[in-house]
Formats: structure tokens, C-alpha cells, sequence
């Protein structure tokens, strides 16, 4: 039969379409070539990559490759589901311009500020690094050095940055990209409940009868715990679901009660619906008595800006911006008294029938309720405020602690709970909530860490935006980032961080997998292995600890950001970076490099690689000679068993999906603070936040405070930047990935549709966003999924040709010193 | 209705594919280039420009593609993309346009693809007579394309020809 028109142009058509692709196809499908061996593909779980979340994926690999990736049925998050990026992971490793070798700014062969990018050996890279560093050290000190790290650290990579710049370099200029994230949520843990992270987890949401959204698009950003949501709600009609944003976004679309408020006003409406669970005489009454204790906090505290910025100067600070004052009930109830139905409607800009809506969910005892936020709840200029004012919420009522009942404050970063809070890698923290300006603190760690007292430096070091203003100042020199895209995320950028990068004072050295902003910026560049190119463990929102295994190697000569620190150790001596006189009373230390006192130190090198897992490769302990992240991980988790924050033996979490701490006798522990869930309360006290002394947790009675910077005249629109669902953070991985590049290829200013045409702009037109500080061009989006009001308009930051942080005002909350992303006046012209 | 099976291959799209395809090898020799010398090329829309504060004129947005072909998955469980436009399409709580298309009951006057049966197993693996809530919000997985090219070649290696054909 010869073949009929229709059918040579199907082949035709698919043979270049796979042309196109790159595959080739056979010519007709074959049954089981090369027999059912070439079928195989060998599945190992790990965590996904991406957000705070923590779904459990299986990842496929054949002939040393990921080819396939899916939600892995066993992992309690997930249960089989990923989101788009999720089930795009098997991609993210394999862009074509990964970094595989290490990238000197060099001239006439040697390093040069102003030089070109010329690929060197690690020897070489290391040899100039530690050069620029003992340099700094011994011009400036050890306050300028300082290290950029991140939420997507694994554990023991933060740890070993924590113990490198701490006890090694004797730096606390550590901070991770966290601060940007949920520095604010940090804050407001440590001072409501004295503890750090939430006390309930992701069971909560099977359990509930309402969800109330803080600022929060958990539709685009935390997709998989939206199914959770939709689930309960679509499946439950009683649920009710609310959303509080500065603009209509998918989240709103299961919405029972869809709020838009005026950006910062979310104050006013905490306060209201507390004073309507007062007024309406809905206080638990037994719970408020037994379990909290009232506070006032200082008010008036600035915006975080420069010292002579003139908002800042304006700003009637107080001096202690962090102070609180215990009060009692009626004290508080009068404080909030003000806060008015119709007051606050009017502030906020929204109908008073949903704030009482809104309000009764909270109030009526009869229902459960599941208070969720992020972004939009911490990067504002009083995100530690807004964190307290939920928890005053759920405290009056005593909806806490228990299932269906919690305050959730969700994370964006895959560890940021794991590695920047858990470890503490934030410029003023120690392992398990321990701090570095209490003395008995770092006499704790010093002992762990088995090394002389005084090593660690009891000042705090330079935050997030004061590392940017730092090096922009030339006092600080030398610069290591990993695991994250400052340069792309910092706000300002403009005036704050790229000065600081270029300043030829400074070196900066970049790790990463693929060249960013920030890279590109960077002197040195350091090619990372990313993922599954190594061993790792990663803490998610619910204090769940997940670990995988290596699966694949890492393309050239990549090398994991754990390798990259210890090598680097060995460039150093204690003679060199440790005060004399310490060693001096302690000469056993003389002479020895700092590899040696932190990592062979007794302690992490004492499991040996017969204790590898065979069926998997690990890099650093085939190069260390010792099984490096088991060491790191047991001399870590022995800061917070006995107190807490017990973590499970390290050969348990290869196992399992996942752990949620503390982990007391093999069990985990779901609902912190309460008798019979939690081991860790004392029998008869029915309810106990032990991580205060009191074993109170505080309700603190704090006022709205305007926004640093509003529209006006000339500048009129609110911008509000932030991310979307095909992008995760910066785009580096997902911009990467063909379909989810091609399914949001760049940044757009969403915009109303009347807002548009009053400045004569058609969909797509090409303006420019301007603010005081910078600005940058972009195209008008009047449609799709974001609806702002008018007035308002919404630009994501991953786009690295469209870097919205020109505009962005470095405004921080004075307490947890997180910029505000989400709040600062621009204009918008056409170009 | 949306037909999925014809195949729409004129003289004008031919030439496109081809013109892709040309660009496609010319992005894998890029590739080629880079990983050799292991320098970096900018592409702004991943390095930043040259100078990255710099203004630079932004492209048009690109297009959506809905030219309702279907496109192979890069694996099997990949959530295939949608090829057509949703323009206006509710997913809200009170209605999901998707699904007046693709819920079993309606594919045979729709055409167009039935629902997974993934899709009708709640979180316990249970299968329900429908679609599960979990599932509700399809944009969560399946996403449209526009006709942005890649920036950088990806080299994903399909499971097909891992150890087989190479």
C-alpha cells in the first residue's frame, strides 16, 4: 500500500518537529528495544528544590542523568502532587550555559578588578581568594569580611558557614538571603513565644474551618499547599476562605471573603478585629489568664533607612526601637478601643460587612481558624508587628496550638526554616535559637565546637541591606555570596549594592550554578553542584527536616558549596586569623590550619565513609576522606537535642520523608506548646510556651504607622514586586527551563485597565517605572492574573533584563532590618 | 471544538519550523561554545546586560501559542501544556471553565482531552466519581507557552535515548 498523502506529511511535520527539539525519533515505535534493562530507571526521593513547602519528589536517573521527575506518594506534604516547576525539576540542572569552571577577573595574567572573566583551576581561584582575604584581615580586620548565604543552603552547608565565618575568620558579617524573606517572622517568634518557627504544621489544614490569607498568594507561590487549601474548601462547604492583598490575585479566586486594603493598613484591621473579639465579649478568657502576659511596644521606630536619609531623619524615632512594657488586659483593651469598624474601614479602604466577616472568623469559638502569611506580612516596614498582631489574634481566642487552630507564618525558601533560622547563619544568631551577644551562648558553642573561649565576636555583624550599604561604604572588603542572586534581589540596587560590588576596595566572589546578575558583578566566580549533585538536607515551613542522596555528578569541575568552604579553610592558619592572646593560652591550637580545628576537629570527621550509603556517590567525603555531612549534621543537632529542638539520628532522615521536630524518642512532634502533643510540656500545665521563662506567650498592643514612602502628586502609583508561579525567586533555574520560560518569558507591569488608558497606554506598550531612586523599562500588562485596583501596580523580579530593585526603596522594619519589597512610590511614563 | 489531530502544516508554518529548527542549532552550538571555553556570553534576560543598571529597550511581550497541537511531554508524567487560548477562563469557586471541556462527561462533544484518572484520586489515593478538590485549580501544573524562544539551549537528555541510542 503506498502511503497516502496525509501520512508523508505527518511524518514530515514530526520529523521536524523533533529536528526542532533536538530528538530524534524512531520510525515506527518498537516493542521493548534492547529489552526491559534499557527500560529502567533507578528512583530516589529527595526534596523539591524550590519553595518553603517542602513536597517530596522522586527523581529518576538512568546512565547518571535525572530524566524524570515526579511528586513522590509517600511525602506527607505532597502526597504525589507537584506543582508546574516541580515536575520541571529534571530540567533545572541542565542549562547550557551552566558554570563549570572557576572565573578570575584577570589582566595580563593576573587579577585585575577591571579585567575580563578568564577561566583559572581551583588552586588558582582559592590562591587569589585567600590572598584578597588576608589582605582585608590585615588592613581592616575581620569586621570586613563578610559572607552573603541563603534559604537554599543545605543544613550542613549553613552550618559550616556559620562555623567558618564565626569561630574560623571571626566574622559575624553572615547573613542570608532569608533576611529579605522572613527575618520579620523570626522576630516575631522570638518575641511572642520566645521559640522560633511555628508550633503547628500542614496537618492544620485538614483540620480547619477557615483560612485567612495575610498577604499571602499561596495560589502562585505556595501552589502545592493550595491544593491543600482548594481541597478543604471545595470539599468542605462549611470552610471559609478569606484574602487580604493590595491587589486581586489568583488566590482571591477561592475567596469567600476577598479583601483589598490599602497598602500598610493591614495594622489597622489586626488591631479592629481584635477589638471586635473584645467588644463582642468573645475573649477566651481562662486562656488569656493562664498562658499570656500583655505588652506595649515602642513606637515610633523609623524605617531602617540611612541615618541622614531624609525620611529617616524626619521619622520621631524612639530609642529602642525593639523595647516592650508589660501592661495588662484593660490596658490593652483601651488600646485598641480606637480601632473602629468605621475607622478602620475608612484607613483600609475596605466595606465594613467583610471586615466584620473577617472578623467573626477569629471570633466565633464555634470555628476553627488557619491564619497564613508571607511576603506581604514580612517585607513591611512593621512586619514584626504585623507577625505579633496575628498572634494577639489567635491568642485572645486560644485558637493555637492545636489542630485546625494556628498561626502559620509560611517560608519561600526550600530551607529557610532548616538552614538560616535552625542553624542561624542571620548576623546575630548561634545554632537553636542561641544568639552571639549572650556570652553564655557562645561559651556553649565554643565548647561544641571544641575551640579556645572568646574565639567568636560577641557583636552582631552587618544585616542583608547593611551588607549592600557596607560595601558600597568600603568597610567591607571581602565578599562571598552562595546560593542566591543578591545583586538581582537587593533594593536600590541601583545606588545601594551595584556601587558596593564594583568598588574596586572590594572583592566579591560569587558560587553559583549559572551566571546571574550577581555573578556577572562578582570578581571570582565559583561553579557550584546544585541539587542532586550532592548530599544535602533542607528544613521547610512546617519544621520538617528531609534529606537526599547524590545522584548525579556535577557537569566540569563544579564543586558543592560545602567543598568550596572547607577547601578554602585550609588556605588559613589559627596564627593568622585568631588574637594572639588567646593562643598564647592555648598553644595546642598554634599553628594549625582552620580546616583542621573545625572540621578534623575530632568531632565532624569522626564517621568514616564505610559509613556511605554504597548505591550513592558523595563527592566531598570521597575528597575529605570522612562522611562530612554526617559529622557536620550530628555535631550540629547536638546544640538542640535536650532543649527542644531535638533533631532524629542522622541515618534516619536517608529513610524516611521527612521529620518534623523536635523529634523526642523517634516520634515527631506536630503541635508544639501543648499537653499530649508536644513532650516537651509539662504534665498538668494543659498549655506552655516554654521558650519563654514564664511559659507566656505575649499579646502586644502596637498602633498603625504609616508606610516610608507614599504616592503623590509626582509620583503616583503604589508599587508592590514579588514573583510568579513559573518563576522561582530570580529565574535563574526556571528561566532556564524551556517550558517554564516560555510560559512567563519576562517581567510586565500589571496595571488597571483605567489607570492605562488614562496615561494613553495600550496593552503592551513598552513605559518606563521611575521612583526616586532609579528606574526601568518594562511593558504594560492590563489582563491576566493580577487585577490591581487602580493606583496600584505589581512588577515580578526575576527577570534580569527588567530589574525592578532599581526602584525599590531600601526601607527595612527597624526591628527585624527585612526591607519592605512591597510598599514605595513610582511614576510610570511611556517611552 | 478544538480538533487536536489535524495536522496543520502549510507552506508559511513549514517554513517557520524550519527557520526554528535553524535557530535550534544554532543555540546548541552556542552551547557547544560556551561549555569549551567557559567563559560567559550575556543574555540579558538571565546575566543582565553588560552594564546591569543600565536602560535597555525591552522587546514586545510575546505571543501565546494556540494552535491546539499537541505537544510531546518530556516524560510521561510531565502535566502536558495547554495549547489553546484561556483568555477569560474562570477558575474560581464558583466555576472552572477548563473543566467544561476536559471532565469526562464532556470530551466527547468537546474533543478535547479527558482529565487524567490521576486526577480523581483524592490524598488518601482514593478514587472519587469526579475530578478530586485537589486538583481543582489546573494552572497550578498545566501552564500555555507563548512563542518566546529559549534563551540558552537546555540539555536535558530524553529517558528514550539515555544508554539507548547514545
Amino acid at each position: 500500500m503506498s502511503p497516502s498523502r496525509r501520512d508523508i506529511l505527518k511524518a514530515q511535520a514530526a520529523g521536524v518537529a523533533a529536528l526542532a527539539a533536538n530528538i530524534s525519533l524512531p520510525a515506527a515505535a518498537q516493542p521493548v528495544a534492547g529489552g526491559v534493562e534499557a527500560l529502567k530507571i533507578q528512583w530516589s526521593k529527595a526534596p523539591c528544590r524550590f519553595c518553603g513547602t517542602g513536597c517530596g519528589v522522586m527523581v529518576g536517573v538512568k546512565e547518571g542523568r535525572v530524566v524524570a521527575t515526579h511528586g513522590d506518594v509517600l511525602a506527607e506534604v505532597n502526597r504525589g502532587l507537584n506543582c508546574v516547576k516541580g515536575y520541571f525539576l529534571s530540567k533545572i540542572m541542565y542549562g547550557g550555559d551552566r558554570l563549570t569552571r572557576p572565573l578570575l577577573r584577570k589582566k595580563n595574567g593576573a587579577y585585575a578588578k577591571d579585567g575580563e572573566f578568564t577561566p583559572v583551576s581551583w588552586d588558582e581561584a582559592f590562591d587569589v581568594m585567600a590572598e584578597q582575604a588576608k589582605r582585608v584581615l590585615k588592613e581592616k580586620g575581620p569586621t570586613a569580611i563578610g559572607m552573603f548565604g541563603s534559604g537554599q543552603w543545605t543544613i550542613w552547608e549553613g552550618y559550616t558557614a556559620t562555623k567558618l565565618m564565626r569561630a574560623g575568620l571571626r566574622s559575624n558579617n553572615l547573613d542570608p538571603n532569608a533576611r529579605h524573606c522572613m527575618a520579620s517572622a523570626a522576630y516575631a517568634f522570638m518575641r511572642t513565644f520566645g521559640m522560633d518557627e511555628p508550633m503547628g504544621c500542614y496537618d492544620d489544614f485538614e483540620a480547619t474551618d477557615a483560612f485567612v490569607l495575610w498577604g499571602s498568594n499561596m495560589a502562585e507561590m505556595h501552589p502545592i499547599l493550595w491544593t491543600r487549601v482548594a481541597d478543604r474548601r471545595l470539599g468542605n462547604p462549611h470552610v471559609k476562605v478569606a484574602v487580604l492583598s493590595t491587589f486581586t490575585h489568583r488566590s482571591s479566586d477561592l475567596a469567600d471573603i476577598p479583601i483589598v486594603f490599602k497598602p500598610g493598613t493591614d495594622l489597622a484591621i489586626l488591631n479592629y478585629i481584635a477589638n471586635h473579639i473584645i467588644a463582642t465579649g468573645r475573649v477566651n478568657k481562662d486562656f488569656v489568664r493562664d498562658h499570656t502576659a500583655f505588652v506595649r511596644g515602642a513606637t515610633e521606630i523609623g524605617y531602617g533607612l540611612r541615618e541622614d536619609d531624609p525620611r529617616e531623619v524626619a521619622a520621631r524615632k524612639a530609642k529602642d526601637v525593639a523595647a516592650t512594657e508589660p501592661i495588662d488586659f484593660d490596658a490593652y483593651a483601651a488600646f485598641v478601643k480606637d480601632y473602629t469598624l468605621d475607622k478602620v474601614s475608612k484607613l483600609s479602604g475596605v466595606e465594613p460587612g467583610f471586615l466584620e466577616q473577617l472578623a467573626e472568623l477569629y471570633a466565633d469559638p464555634q470555628r476553627k481558624v488557619v491564619s497564613f502569611w508571607t511576603m506581604g506580612f514580612n517585607q513591611h516596614v512593621r512586619g514584626v508587628w504585623a507577625n505579633q498582631l496575628v498572634y494577639n489574634l489567635h491568642l485572645l481566642t486560644g485558637k493555637i496550638s492545636e489542630p485546625g487552630n494556628s498561626p502559620f507564618s509560611l517560608t519561600g525558601q526550600p530551607s529557610a526554616c532548616g538552614t538560616a533560622r535552625e542553624v542561624g547563619t542571620f548576623a546575630h544568631r548561634l545554632p537553636a535559637d542561641m544568639t552571639v551577644v549572650n556570652p553564655k551562648h557562645r561559651e556553649h558553642a565554643e565548647e561544641i565546637w571544641r575551640i579556645p573561649h572568646g574565639i567568636i565576636p560577641e557583636k552582631p555583624g552587618y544585616h542583608a541591606v547593611e551588607q549592600d550599604r557596607m560595601l558600597r561604604d568600603g568597610k567591607l572588603n571581602f565578599y562571598w555570596i552562595q546560593v542566591n542572586n543578591n545583586l538581582q534581589a537587593s533594593p536600590n540596587n541601583t545606588h545601594e549594592a551595584y556601587p558596593g560590588y564594583r568598588n574596586p576596595e572590594n572583592f566579591v566572589v560569587v558560587s553559583d550554578a549559572y551566571p546571574t546578575v550577581t555573578a556577572m558583578a562578582a570578581d571570582l566566580i565559583l561553579p557550584a553542584a546544585m541539587w542532586v549533585e550532592k548530599e544535602g538536607a533542607y528544613g521547610n515551613a512546617e519544621r520538617r527536616t528531609h534529606f537526599w542522596h547524590q545522584l548525579v555528578q556535577a557537569p566540569g569541575e563544579a564543586r558543592s558549596d560545602l567543598w568550596q568552604m572547607m577547601e578554602f579553610s585550609k588556605r588559613f592558619t589559627t596564627d593568622e586569623v585568631w588574637p594572639a592572646d588567646i593562643l598564647d593560652a592555648n598553644p595546642n591550637y598554634r599553628g594549625k590550619s582552620l580546616f583542621e580545628v573545625l572540621f578534623k576537629n575530632g568531632n565532624v570527621d569522626r564517621f568514616p565513609v564505610s559509613e556511605l550509603n554504597p548505591d550513592y556517590a558523595n563527592n566531598e567525603a570521597a575528597d575529605f576522606g570522612f562522611y562530612v555531612q554526617k559529622g557536620l549534621f550530628e555535631e550540629y543537632a547536638s546544640f538542640g537535642r535536650g532543649h527542644g529542638h531535638d533533631l532524629a539520628p542522622f541515618d534516619t532522615y536517608h529513610q524516611v520523608r521527612g521529620l518534623r521536630w523536635p523529634v523526642v524518642d523517634g516520634k515527631e512532634t506536630r503541635w508544639r506548646y501543648r499537653e499530649g502533643l508536644d513532650p516537651y510540656v509539662k504534665p498538668g500545665k494543659g498549655v506552655e510556651f516554654y521558650g519563654n521563662a514564664d511559659g507566656r506567650a505575649k499579646i502586644i498592643a502596637v498602633p498603625y504607622e504609616p508606610p516610608a514612602e507614599v504616592p503623590d502628586a509626582e509620583y503616583d502609583f503604589w508599587l508592590v514586586t514579588g514573583r510568579v508561579l513559573e518563576h522561582w525567586h530570580s529565574g535563574s533555574m526556571t528561566m532556564r527551563v524551556p517550558e517554564l520560560f516560555k510560559a512567563f518569558p519576562g517581567a510586565r507591569c500589571f496595571m488597571h485597565a483605567e489607570d492605562a488608558r488614562k496615561r494613553g497606554l495600550n496593552q503592551g506598550a513598552e513605559v518606563r517605572v521611575i521612583s526616586r531612586r532609579g528606574e526601568m523599562r518594562t511593558r504594560i500588562e492590563t489582563r491576566g492574573r493580577n487585577r490591581m485596583p487602580e493606583g496600584v501596580v505589581f512588577v515580578p523580579w526575576f527577570d534580569a533584563s527588567q530589574l525592578i530593585n532599581k526602584t525599590t526603596l531600601d526601607a527595612t522594619d527597624p526591628i527585624s532590618k527585612q526591607t519592605d519589597f512591597k510598599k514605595c512610590a513610582v511614576k510610570i511614563v511611556p517611552v | 471544538m478544538r480538533s487536536q489531530d489535524r495536522p496543520r502544516l502549510n507552506a508559511l508554518s513549514l517554513l517557520l519550523v524550519v527557520v526554528a529548527a535553524c535557530a535550534g542549532s544554532s543555540l546548541a552550538m552556542f552551547g557547544a561554545r560556551s561549555q569549551e571555553a567557559a567563559t560567559v556570553t550575556l543574555v540579558p534576560r538571565l546575566t543582565g546586560t553588560a552594564d546591569p543598571m543600565a536602560q535597555n529597550s525591552i522587546p514586545p511581550l510575546d505571543r501565546p501559542i494556540v494552535d491546539d497541537m499537541r505537544r510531546m511531554r518530556n516524560y510521561p508524567e510531565q502535566p502536558p501544556i495547554i495549547p489553546h487560548s484561556i483568555d477569560g477562563y474562570q477558575l474560581t469557586l464558583n466555576a472552572n471553565r477548563c473543566l467544561d471541556c476536559h471532565k469526562r462527561e464532556f470530551t466527547e462533544g468537546s474533543g478535547a482531552p479527558m482529565i487524567s484518572v490521576t486526577h480523581f484520586q483524592d490524598r488518601d489515593g482514593q478514587v472519587l466519581a469526579d475530578v478530586t478538590p485537589r486538583r481543582y485549580f489546573c494552572t497550578e501544573c498545566h501552564v500555555q507557552q507563548t512563542d518566546a524562544r529559549p534563551l540558552v539551549p537546555n540539555n536535558f537528555v530524553d529517558a528514550d535515548d539515555v544508554g539507548r541510542k547514545q
